[in-house]
């Protein structure tokens, strides 16, 4: 089927390309199909005032980190350590950090 | 001969070549594969929820004001509702009811958010997809909360939200306003904090700034900076992406300064030949370069192809563990997926092309030594 050692590559990188681009054409249909499961969402978020996403649902600052407070991440006494483990994925929001 | 004939014929070799060690080769690309495939993971996840909070928190309250107490968030008096909607600009005031709700039998945190328009009839709740598995709870069924004097009370399931919204929705539980009071014991004339609908977008900053002033003990979050925390959640500088990102460019570094400071002694040989039989020094380090090229392009594709389907057709199950944490209720979400050309470029620079110059190095330095001396070594 090839010719050449050097065909494999060429068709291997070509392959390669075309992946990416089906890739690409799969994310753009996805997201072209996307409309309704969005809109589903942020009229749920606006009917019931929701802020946050669910992404960790064990630690409080980390369910709701946009409306967390400065010290929940050490509500058990200012020297507890940060004990769960979403805590470590999750930053404080930007508003609660310093400039 | 022409250029691309040249190429080709060195193409040709540099795969002969790669064949010869296919067994060191195939473990190299691998791991390479695999360091490609755990950037691209995070890439691809993070910017997919980025995108996902941007496109669905757009309906989040304009501002939301919390009171706080000893530097904790506390129950707000519904008296402020009054004063708020006194500053120019406030259009609408209300009151939001919500909280977490620990169930014992199964280990799952909940949230309990106070019915919206329209209302719940008393005695129902809506509860999300991930309480629904949990309780193996469906349309119609009873599920008892224990209410804060440590009676349980028995609420009817009567919707389902659906699992297309489980990234907002999979612990809700939507109750009607009274019921939540009796539930969680909110006195009246409380809320857990309060909303606000300013008419002019562009008056959020000062009417924030009024609030700070007529209200210190309140803490006004405007809706930007709502969709500011999804875009900073996920920075490099959390933890654990940091390790991920740190391991996978210490292993990068590693796996570079490996290749480029040692050439097997079959490798130096193979130069050698290949200069004693009239091979030029730029046509030696062009083969060593394609060999790199070669290996760095297979790793690259093949990582970030399996990191796509990693992402947006198994929902990140690699990743699951680690988001998982220590919670019992875990979403099931499909995320939409999104490649920006311009991480996809970078992530190519910052892997193949270092990787290609690590190969070329101790070539070049071996390919300029006399073929004599390297093939008396």
């Amino acid at each position: 089927m090839f010719g050449r050692k050097s065909d494999i590559f060429f068709v291997g990188v070509a392959l390669g390309a075309a992946a990416l681009g089906l890739m690409t054409a799969h994310a753009d249909y996805r997201i072209a199909g996307a409309g309704p499961s969005l809109m589903e969402k942020a009229a749920l978020v606006e009917r019931l005032e929701l802020t946050d996403l669910c992404l960790f649902t064990d630690a409080r600052y980390a369910r709701h980190p946009s409306v967390a407070d400065r010290h929940s991440a050490f509500q058990d006494s200012p020297m507890s350590a940060e004990h769960f483990p979403s805590g470590t994925v999750v930053l404080p929001p930007p508003h609660l950090c310093p400039q | 001969m022409s250029l691309l004939e040249r190429h080709r014929n060195i193409i040709d070799f540099a795969l002969s070549s790669l064949g010869r060690r296919w067994k060191k080769n195939l473990a190299l690309t691998l791991v390479y594969a695999f360091i490609v495939f755990t950037l691209a993971s995070v890439i691809f996840f993070t910017e997919a929820v980025k995108r996902e909070a941007r496109a669905v928190l757009k309906g989040a309250p304009e501002i939301v004001v919390q009171r706080l107490m000893a530097g904790r968030h506390d129950l707000i008096p519904a008296g402020y509702i009054d004063i708020l909607k006194k500053i120019t600009g406030v259009g609408q005031v209300k009151g939001r009811l919500w909280g977490y709700y620990f169930e014992p039998s199964t280990g799952a945190n909940y949230t309990i958010v106070a019915s919206g328009d329209p209302p719940l009839e008393p005695g129902t709740i809506a509860v999300g997809q991930g309480v629904s598995r949990t309780l193996h709870a469906a349309v119609g069924d009873l599920i008892p909360l224990r209410g804060t004097d440590g009676a349980y009370v028995s609420f009817e399931v009567a919707r389902v939200f659906s699992h297309a919204s489980e990234l907002v929705s999979a612990d809700l539980i939507e109750m009607p306003a009274a019921d939540l009071r009796a539930l969680f014991g909110v006195p009246a004339g409380f809320f857990t904090d309060l909303t606000l609908k300013v008419r002019n977008e562009k008056e959020l900053v000062v009417v924030a700034d009024k609030i700070r002033r007529l209200l210190p003990d309140t803490r006004p979050i405007l809706r930007d900076e709502i969709l500011r925390t999804y875009d900073s959640l996920f920075d490099w500088r959390s933890g654990l992406l940091l390790v991920v990102f740190a391991g996978a460019v210490a292993a990068f570094i590693i796996f570079a300064w490996d290749k480029a400071t040692s050439l097997s002694m079959d490798e130096r040989r193979e130069m050698g030949v290949l200069k004693a039989v009239g091979w030029k020094t730029s046509e030696v380090i062009a083969m060593k370069s394609w060999e790199g090229i070669i290996v760095s392009l297979t790793a690259f594709f093949g990582g970030i192809l399996i990191a796509y389907v990693h992402v947006f057709f198994s929902s990140a199950l690699l990743f699951e563990p680690v988001l998982k944490g220590w919670a019992v209720l875990y979403p099931r979400f499909q995320l939409i997926p999104h490649i920006d050309p311009y991480q996809v470029l970078a992530l190519f620079f910052l892997t193949v092309v270092p990787y290609t110059v690590a190969t070329v190095i101790p070539s070049w330095n071996a390919a300029t030594v006399d073929p004599d001396s390297i093939m008396r070594l």
